[in-house]
């Protein structure tokens, strides 16, 4: 069995008397998967699982052979991870910063975190916002912001959680376009559905469970009839 | 310090924020101990210099500076009239008022010319001696995190003002205090998630 892509083997996790999920098990490797489900369904915190900001009360979840649980550490230097807003994961004062602080984590030299400081801001639009106050940013500039800050790193695996919920029609098309183009492999919850055309992979959550798991015209016919 | 730094290549920009810093707090000093209206004067115009040698324009300077004048306004009579209303509680007086405007120049001039992350890195270097009793990178991320943290929680106070007047509750105290400390801590715990996302947990 290879220890390559994401495994979810036997998982489950409850809390009190809530069950999030119930007897997960998957093996991602395609390079673009997409997640859907209902509100409350527990799709995030399946994403959420893949970092180990989330670990399950039972089973594992193994990123490329690390255990998410005991190697939660590498598995972070591996996955990089989008939250819905990104005023909450913009963490210092402005754009260049903000950038520059995930590499000063990872103890580099000043000159080798300038240098790939500023290829990220260039690669995404950023640079004449460079010294600009990050709450400045317009919805979609903090957004790319959120996106360089976490592939200045160099992870292996971009998990986005909702990321164009918060954005506007052209925004979401300028983000959801820069995600597909990721050599990475990427994994995205979402609801907005035109989001995931072209993906290889479609899964779709419901109360805790996988009900579908298949190419994107196959999921989201199985996710449309659950809604109707 | 919010949006405050004004990017630039001058000599002050340059400087090390940690020298910066030291000959800030000598100058407070000085600025401190100065008795004579001359020697005053000769501060205000190595401020000016300096402002200069920055290239900070009025404009930018202003909004620093300026709110400072308003204090002065009331502050200056109120010494004079402590002092009775002498000539020595004019000078005296003055002295005060020139003392707190050089000062606070000063300082306005450093977080003009400084960036946060220089700012950080001076704090994590003077905090290096008391490493085995404090964590400098886990204080310098505090510092960071509560000027960063300052709009985000006047955005939530400004949405939670707008919902409390579109409900017809302008009045209430609980419709502003409790979704504002609701609102914040959902925001802190977000916040603490990201953080641990990207490895502040290493």
């Amino acid at each position: 069995m290879t220890a390559a892509g994401i495994r979810f083997e036997g998982v489950s996790h409850g809390f009190d008397d809530n069950q999030v999920l119930k007897g997960i098990n998957l093996h991602l490797t395609e390079r673009r998967i997409g997640i859907v489900g209902a509100n409350g369904s527990g799709k995030s915190t399946l994403a959420r699982m893949i970092n180990g900001l989330v670990t399950p009360t039972s089973g594992t979840v193994t990123v490329n052979g690390l255990d998410v649980r005991r190697q939660a550490k590498l598995v972070r230097r591996e996955v990089g991870f989008i939250f819905t807003n990104p005023d909450n994961q913009i963490v210092m004062p402005t754009v260049q910063e903000d950038v520059a602080f995930t590499l000063r984590r990872r103890g580099l030299d000043a000159a080798e975190i300038a240098a790939r400081t500023a290829k990220a801001l260039d690669r995404f639009g950023l640079t004449a916002l460079a010294e600009r106050p990050a709450h400045r940013l317009s919805g979609g500039q903090k957004q790319l912001l959120a996106l360089a800050a976490v592939l200045v790193a160099g992870p292996s695996i971009v998990v986005a959680d909702e990321p164009t919920t918060l954005l506007d029609a052209r925004n979401t098309r300028l983000i959801t376009g820069l995600l597909v183009s990721l050599t990475q492999q990427v994994i995205v919850v979402t609801h907005d559905l035109d989001v995931l055309e072209g993906f290889d992979r479609v899964l779709v959550i419901d109360e805790g469970r996988v009900v579908a798991d298949d190419v994107p015209a196959a999921a989201l016919t199985a996710y449309l009839s659950l809604l109707s | 310090m919010i949006g405050l730094y004004r990017p630039g290549t001058s000599l002050l920009h340059r400087a090390p924020a940690l020298v910066k810093l030291g000959l800030l707090a000598v100058a407070m000093v000085l600025v401190g101990l100065v008795a004579d209206p001359l020697v005053l004067a000769g501060e205000f115009v190595v401020v000016v210099a300096l402002y200069a040698v920055a290239r900070i324009p009025p404009t930018a300077a202003w909004p620093q500076i300026g709110p400072i004048l308003w204090i002065l306004v009331f502050a200056v009579p109120v010494q004079v009239l402590v002092a009775g209303g002498s000539m020595a509680g004019w000078t005296t007086a003055g002295l005060m008022a020139g003392r707190l405007l050089v000062a606070v120049a000063l300082a306005a001039l450093f977080t003009l010319t400084t960036t946060v992350t220089a700012v950080l890195e001076a704090f994590q270097i003077l905090l290096r001696p008391f490493r085995r009793w404090v964590d400098a990178d886990r204080v310098g991320l505090l510092v960071a995190l509560t000027i960063r943290c300052i709009p985000l929680v006047a955005e939530i106070v400004r949405e939670v003002l707008d919902a409390r007047r579109a409900r017809g509750a302008q009045g209430s105290v609980v419709a502003l205090a409790v979704p504002v400390v609701v609102r914040s801590l959902y925001a802190a715990d977000a916040i603490g998630e990201a953080l641990a996302a990207r490895g502040l947990d290493d």
